[in-house]
């Protein structure tokens, strides 16, 4: 994972509440062994018609979207699956970050471990960036501050170790790696056996 | 008890297995006891592990199988399987070379006891109380039904059991949900589940563990408290649990790898003892009447969309979304579903694919015909359950009525395997997910139990199982 210490970016909006990974990346995409391409099928339900061409009501294929690498979207985004070919499809598209008042919990934790960053904030903020698509916004991993437009900045809440993860690009495996004899300990001393 | 020493199931599953307590800055390192893998959410995982030269910790601890690529079509020989899709082939290749490679147990094409994965851990005892169980599935919360602390977690956290059998993790809040009461006839495990979703939302649950109680539960057999664990993460949780008692004893004794002799009787009282302490508290309570409950269907795109099979569709109030999923299903405010055809209808996934779930399905349509123009698809949990159920005669009373019987897998939850609902028809599903497209592209999907899923093949509308028991 590549560190990330800020992000500035026009955003792009899809105002729908409970976006769920299987709009995000449906599920007969997942027939794959590796983790890249899958940008070029993101959100493809919406993004497509039936005949395969782009929907041109899909915001994502306006042209004010080009360039952009924020997604802000309605509450409780990225529920259902677990599948974190969710967050890779949103990477991979040139997506960065995303801004709700809700992430769910499985979508929220694959997109730390990928360097994809799941935005809390709170509901008069996000009524305002609903309502002004396109707008230039700025996060700073290190302060968890999201910057609106004239200068506002909002704080957002983030576990201190996924932070530090994501500042230092560090691969959480290896942090793990590092507990191993604390993990023989536990397996040698615990009271009974799986 | 209430002097602060009063620990919930979670807490004594969570503290249990803590390699290292969480602090400010660090999350637990969680120790895992059992890790399920499968085909969909592994080849990623393994790759990372031969890139940086990594065994499987823990072979014993890690069980596969293969269930969401592959096929269901009936065949005599499981030679004859052909697997749909290039992409998915080359899967269930990438599967069976991975398992060789690292030298895990997989239950592949040739195995009686292969099928969906939250299926087969029951059956084959692998899931126990007091374990700590993941799988790169959200439907891992079924297992919680034991009293396991199990949840669903991403591949790069596959990579991380495989490797070092730990996850860390932040503690969750605990959520009590407490159902009271005798359920009515026809009102099953699936509906009380559907109810609780629409009660508290599908981001209730998120941040929390549900530890779901009350007399209703506890009336309950290990499959319906199955069916209602699975849900927990329609509402956010990424687990769900059940205290252990005599039932989940019962369940257990006996399974292939359970234990047995001496070693039973401690683990029934080691497990017996992780029964949540009278005056354990609860971050949030939510109390439901059980015997009020109705038949359940959904009438949009989320779970929580839901309402009694008998009541209208609700108006939209102005909320977007919510108009938006009322538009895709294509239904009215105001308007029973009972005016909606029926298209297609599937009983199966590891929600409602047990051997409770495919008698209850039965016993509404014997007698009975599936209506013309709808095709009715029944796939067993697993190799046994189809052995099992066919022992009983069940798959005739499907056949006969015109359903297809069909082999184990997850099969139309989520359409991977070819097994899909075609764009704009309208299927009635025993599955667990009626988000847009889950069943295959313009998919309208409407969730609900086994017995309101036969009864609306029988009429080719939706509708209410009950008319059925009476007869």
């Amino acid at each position: 994972m590549d560190a990330i210490r800020t992000l500035n970016s026009r955003t792009v909006v899809l105002p729908a509440t409970d976006i769920d990974t299987d709009q995000i990346i449906p599920a007969r995409f997942l027939t794959t062994t590796t983790r890249e391409g899958l940008g070029a099928d993101l959100f493809h339900d919406w993004r497509f018609t039936a005949d395969g061409e782009e929907n041109p009501e899909f915001v994502l294929n306006q042209p004010q979207s080009s360039g952009c690498s924020i997604l802000v979207a309605g509450r409780n985004f990225g529920c259902g699956s677990s599948r974190e070919h969710a967050p890779w499809a949103l990477l991979d598209y040139g997506l960065h970050a995303v801004i709700s008042t809700e992430i769910a919990d499985i979508f929220r934790s694959n997109s730390l471990k990928n360097g994809f960053l799941p935005i809390v904030i709170d509901d008069v903020s996000h009524k305002w960036l609903l309502d002004n698509p396109g707008c230039e916004v700025s996060i700073d991993v290190e302060q968890s501050t999201l910057t609106l437009p004239g200068g506002k900045t909002v704080s957002y809440p983030i576990d201190d170790f996924a932070r530090y993860c994501l500042l230092e690009g560090i691969d959480q495996l290896g942090f793990l790696q590092k507990h191993n004899t604390e993990i023989d300990q536990y397996e040698e001393t615990r009271p009974w056996k799986p | 008890m209430s002097d602060g020493t009063a620990k919930t199931l979670f807490e004594k599953v969570w503290s249990d297995h803590l390699v290292k307590d969480e602090t400010p800055e660090t999350p637990a390192i969680l120790y895992i006891d059992l890790h399920l893998i499968h085909e969909v959410t592994t080849p990623q995982a393994f790759t990372l592990l031969r890139e940086k030269g990594l065994p499987v910790r823990r072979p014993d601890l890690t069980l596969g199988t293969m269930d969401h690529s592959t096929p269901t079509t009936p065949v005599r020989s499981f030679k004859d399987l052909a697997v749909v899709g290039e992409g998915a082939a080359k899967q269930v290749v990438a599967m069976q070379d991975n398992c060789k490679e690292f030298g895990l147990e997989l239950h592949g094409f040739d195995s009686a006891h292969r099928g969906i994965v939250h299926v087969i851990g029951p059956e084959l005892g692998a899931t126990q109380p007091g374990k700590t169980i993941v799988c790169g599935d959200s439907h891992t919360s079924t297992h919680g039904a034991f009293g396991a602390l199990a949840f669903g977690i991403g591949t790069t956290e596959v990579g991380h059991v495989l490797a070092t059998q730990c996850l860390l993790q932040r503690k969750p809040k605990t959520l009590a949900i407490d159902v009271s009461g005798t359920l009515q006839s026809g009102v099953t495990a699936k509906d009380v589940i559907l109810a609780i979703i629409g009660k508290i939302g599908v981001d209730g649950g998120t941040g929390f563990c549900i530890e779901f109680r009350g007399n209703a539960i506890e009336a309950m057999g290990m499959e319906a408290r199955m069916t209602i664990c699975n849900m927990s993460i329609e509402a956010g949780a990424r687990a769900g649990m059940i205290s252990p008692d005599e039932t989940t004893l019962a369940y257990l004794h006996g399974r292939l790898r359970s234990p047995k002799g001496p070693d039973w009787e401690v683990a029934a009282k080691r497990w017996l003892a992780l029964r949540t302490d009278d005056g354990a508290h609860f971050d949030k309570s939510v109390r439901i009447d059980g015997s009020t409950l109705q038949p359940m269907v959904t009438f949009g795109t989320n779970p929580g969309m839901v309402m009694p099979v008998t009541a209208e569709v609700p108006d939209a109030n102005g909320d977007p979304s919510f108009r938006k999923a009322l538009d895709y299903m294509q239904v009215t405010p105001g308007k029973p579903l009972s005016e909606s055809s029926v298209d297609v209808v599937f009983v199966g996934s590891c929600t409602n694919s047990r051997i409770s779930d495919l008698q209850q399905a039965a016993d509404i349509m014997r007698g009975h015909k599936v209506a013309q123009n709808v095709r009715m698809l029944v796939v067993p949990g697993s190799q046994q359950i189809k052995k099992d159920a066919e022992e009983l005669g069940l798959d005739k009373i499907f056949q006969e009525s015109g359903a297809e019987w069909r082999e184990s897998g997850c099969s139309m939850c989520l359409g991977m395997n070819g097994d899909t609902v075609p764009s704009g028809q309208l299927s009635v599903s025993t599955s667990n997910r009626n988000f847009e497209g889950r069943q295959g592209i313009g998919a309208r999907t409407i969730l609900a139990s086994p017995m309101t899923a036969a009864a609306s093949a029988i009429e080719g509308r939706v509708a209410d199982p009950r008319r059925y028991l009476q007869d």
